[in-house]
């Protein structure tokens, strides 16, 4: 008999309970096409308040464009580095200083430099200096080694309907699969960002929109 | 220095200013701007210098009024005072444009006084800078001679040189010299006829600038005036000679930077750019060089900051002499740490020294928000230790700038709306919602004559990518032919 009523990870109903995104762990997120901003939104509606270290390799600034501060809304400093080992090791310099309240790394495509080894150290570092660590990967295999304690694989939604203005897009809605976790089994959320109040809520995942709403219309 | 603010200021421009335009300095007086310097144009059309600016107007029309740098002339001539004392041991500015050396016993070294003045003056004309120079016993009596005497003045006797000069070369203040003028004193050679019992009955009380008694004095040498030269700045540097050459810095560095720390703790400063030269063998020197966001002695610190910089120097055949030297030193008093021993400002300036030396001053900055509804002009980098507030997320602006904004191809175009079907990249895209337009019109007191205003319209596509274009005119707006379309932005 365990004090816990229920196994690790196993909440009431046989529903996960809903990860923690402000733990101080390296935490991967995937994006999954290009010109999809919801990478971008879920990290960035993750984050703590405070500095954040912003660091972007070559490529991902060309590609992805870099963060545009009206929209971010946070205090960034930022670092426009070339290489992704320059990304790796700023981050772990950002991760050794107490100033900071989140580090972000963005890197593009699967480099050599990004091994099992240097995600290993970036966790460590994370767990010691108690800061998270994000790092987004752009165009990347999701099938490669990683330390990384959270592994997400993001993608844009349809939006919410805006009430103001049903032919407008209105708040973003991704859907946020948790591919590799520690301690918790993979699982997969409908994450709605309330863009007024700047709040994350993170919803399990309900199953195939598309065919709900053509099961929905096959019965009317 | 009569001419020291115009040539400062002309100093400072790109193109050289014509000699035969009028052109005049203003600083902020008691009643509205008032001639500060003038060139010899403004001075021929009959400008004159601490004359209000609206007078001088109306005297010269064609005169151009350009604000005086005061503060910037200060600190050149504090910087002038210590290059001065190549000609004698003590040296300082002097009022606004001034300047006072104690040559004692050092004109043989020029060859006579009269060959020191000369070359003063030419020293001085190669920086360009006019001087008016005189040599005298006493400091009243050089101030008197260099700017009422004729040019190159070498004073022999007080008496007779001094007395054809005007009471304005006493250094009395406005009214006095007022006072003088209508008690009909017009040189010292007068004043100095006078029973020295009557002046100093009238003048008893009167303060050093209003009393002239007390100034002629000075300037006769009957009462001291001495000068008071600022020190020069301290030099910090450590240094090691070696026996033998060797080609690895690595090992001397901590004991050389924990040496500089000592003599910088010493004086209560810390360092803010840093320069390692080694000396080789073969005769040349190679530097490195470091620059440390907030002032800092801490020698774990700076001896961080050389990780991965050595790399960088070659060493040839070896070196025998390391020199570390403070090239730009600031105040740092002692400071209590925190309770934790660590204080956040600076763990943050430890960290950009950290990203700096490692990556450049230009890969790292803050972004900060600018007044403006262009979007590539709304955000500037700025240094990032720096405090400003961050605005609050606006809704209607992408998290991530395209720069530049990329072209895409409309396949299917609606009046006064978005394209319903455009292509990126040869990857097509189906406008499912929109929002806008948002119209941006051209900063015309910025951009050139002819630059399109800007329609932004926020887009979904049916899967979901958020993003931003924008048609950038108008069809029949006359600058150019058919509008182009470019995306600009990604939202969340």
């Amino acid at each position: 008999m365990t004090a816990n009523p229920f196994p690790q990870g196993v909440a009431p109903f046989g529903r996960t309970p809903a990860p923690s995104l402000t733990a101080p762990i390296l935490s991967e997120a995937f994006g999954l096409r290009p010109l999809d901003g919801a990478v971008i939104g879920f990290v960035r509606a993750a984050l703590p308040l405070g500095q954040v270290l912003w660091a972007q390799d070559r490529l991902s600034r060309i590609e992805h464009g870099a963060p545009f501060l009206p929209g971010m809304g946070r205090a960034l400093i930022r670092l426009d580095l070339t290489r992704p080992a320059d990304v790796l090791s700023a981050l772990e310099d950002g991760l050794q200083s107490h100033a900071l309240a989140a580090v972000v790394g963005e890197i593009h495509g699967a480099p050599n430099a990004l091994n099992f080894t240097a995600s290993r150290r970036l966790a460590l570092r994370a767990e010691r200096g108690g800061l998270p660590c994000w790092l987004i990967r752009h165009a990347a295999p999701a099938a490669d080694a990683s330390a990384a304690r959270m592994r997400w694989r993001i993608g844009a939604l349809p939006s919410a309907i805006d009430p103001d203005d049903p032919q407008a897009p209105g708040d973003p809605r991704w859907r946020a699969e948790l591919f590799r976790a520690r301690g918790t089994p993979p699982s997969i959320w409908e994450g709605r960002h309330d863009r007024a109040a700047d709040r994350l809520d993170l919803v399990a995942w309900t199953g195939d929109r598309e065919l709900a709403a053509q099961a929905d219309r096959g019965v009317a | 220095m009569p001419g020291l603010a115009i040539e400062n200021w002309q100093r400072k421009q790109t193109v050289a200013w014509p000699d035969d335009v009028p052109l005049a300095l203003a600083a902020p007086g008691p009643h509205g701007p008032v001639i500060h310097g003038l060139n010899r144009a403004a001075a021929l059309a009959g400008a004159r210098s601490g004359a209000r600016v609206t007078d001088m107007r109306a005297v010269c029309p064609t005169l151009r009024i350009e604000d005086a740098d005061l503060p910037g002339d200060a600190a050149c001539l504090a910087r002038l005072a210590f290059w001065c004392r190549r000609w004698g041991p003590w040296s300082a500015p002097d009022r606004a444009d001034g300047l006072l050396i104690d040559t004692t016993g050092a004109d043989h070294l020029f060859g006579g006084e009269d060959a020191m003045l000369a070359d003063m003056q030419g020293r001085l004309a190669r920086a360009g800078l006019t001087a008016a120079l005189a040599i005298a016993p006493t400091r009243g009596a050089a101030w008197a001679l260099a700017r009422f005497g004729a040019g190159r003045v070498i004073c022999h006797d007080l008496q007779s040189d001094l007395a054809p000069l005007p009471v304005a070369g006493l250094r009395l203040d406005g009214p006095t010299l007022l006072l003088m003028r209508r008690l009909g004193l017009k040189t010292i050679g007068d004043l100095a006829a006078i029973p020295r019992l009557s002046l100093m009955r009238r003048f008893a009380r009167a303060d050093l600038p209003e009393n002239p008694l007390l100034r002629l004095d000075q300037m006769l040498g009957h009462l001291a005036e001495p000068l008071d030269a600022p020190d020069p700045a301290p030099r910090f540097m450590a240094q090691t000679r070696l026996a033998e050459p060797v080609m690895d810095p690595t090992d001397w560095l901590p004991q050389l930077i924990a040496d500089l720390c000592t003599q910088l703790a010493a004086k209560a400063q810390g360092c803010r750019r840093l320069r390692l030269s080694i000396f080789r063998v073969d005769g040349e020197r190679r530097d490195t060089h470091l620059r440390i966001a907030s002032p800092s002695r801490e020698a774990a610190h700076l001896l961080r900051l050389f990780q991965g910089k050595l790399d960088g120097l070659d060493p040839g055949f070896g070196f025998d002499l390391l020199q570390l030297t403070a090239e730009a030193v600031e105040a740092l008093p002692d400071a209590q740490p925190d309770l934790d021993a660590r204080s956040e400002g600076l763990e943050l300036a430890r960290l950009i020294d950290r990203l700096t030396a490692r990556f450049g001053a230009a890969a790292i900055h803050r972004p900060e928000a600018v007044e403006s509804h262009i979007p590539e002009r709304s955000e500037t980098p700025a240094p990032p230790l720096g405090q400003t507030p961050v605005p609050d997320a606006r809704p209607d602006r992408p998290l991530r700038l395209l720069t530049p904004p990329e072209e895409i191809r409309v396949l299917y175009a609606i009046p006064e709306g978005p394209p319903a079907q455009f292509s990126w990249r040869r990857q097509t895209l189906r406008v499912a919602r929109y929002a806008g337009p948002e119209r941006i019109a051209p900063e015309w007191w910025r951009d050139r004559p002819g630059t399109r205003l800007r329609d932004y319209f926020r887009v979904e596509d049916p899967s979901g990518l958020r993003l931003w274009i924008y048609r950038e005119g108008l069809v029949h707006d006359g600058r150019g032919g058919t509008p182009r379309w470019f995306l600009h932005g990604i939202f969340a």
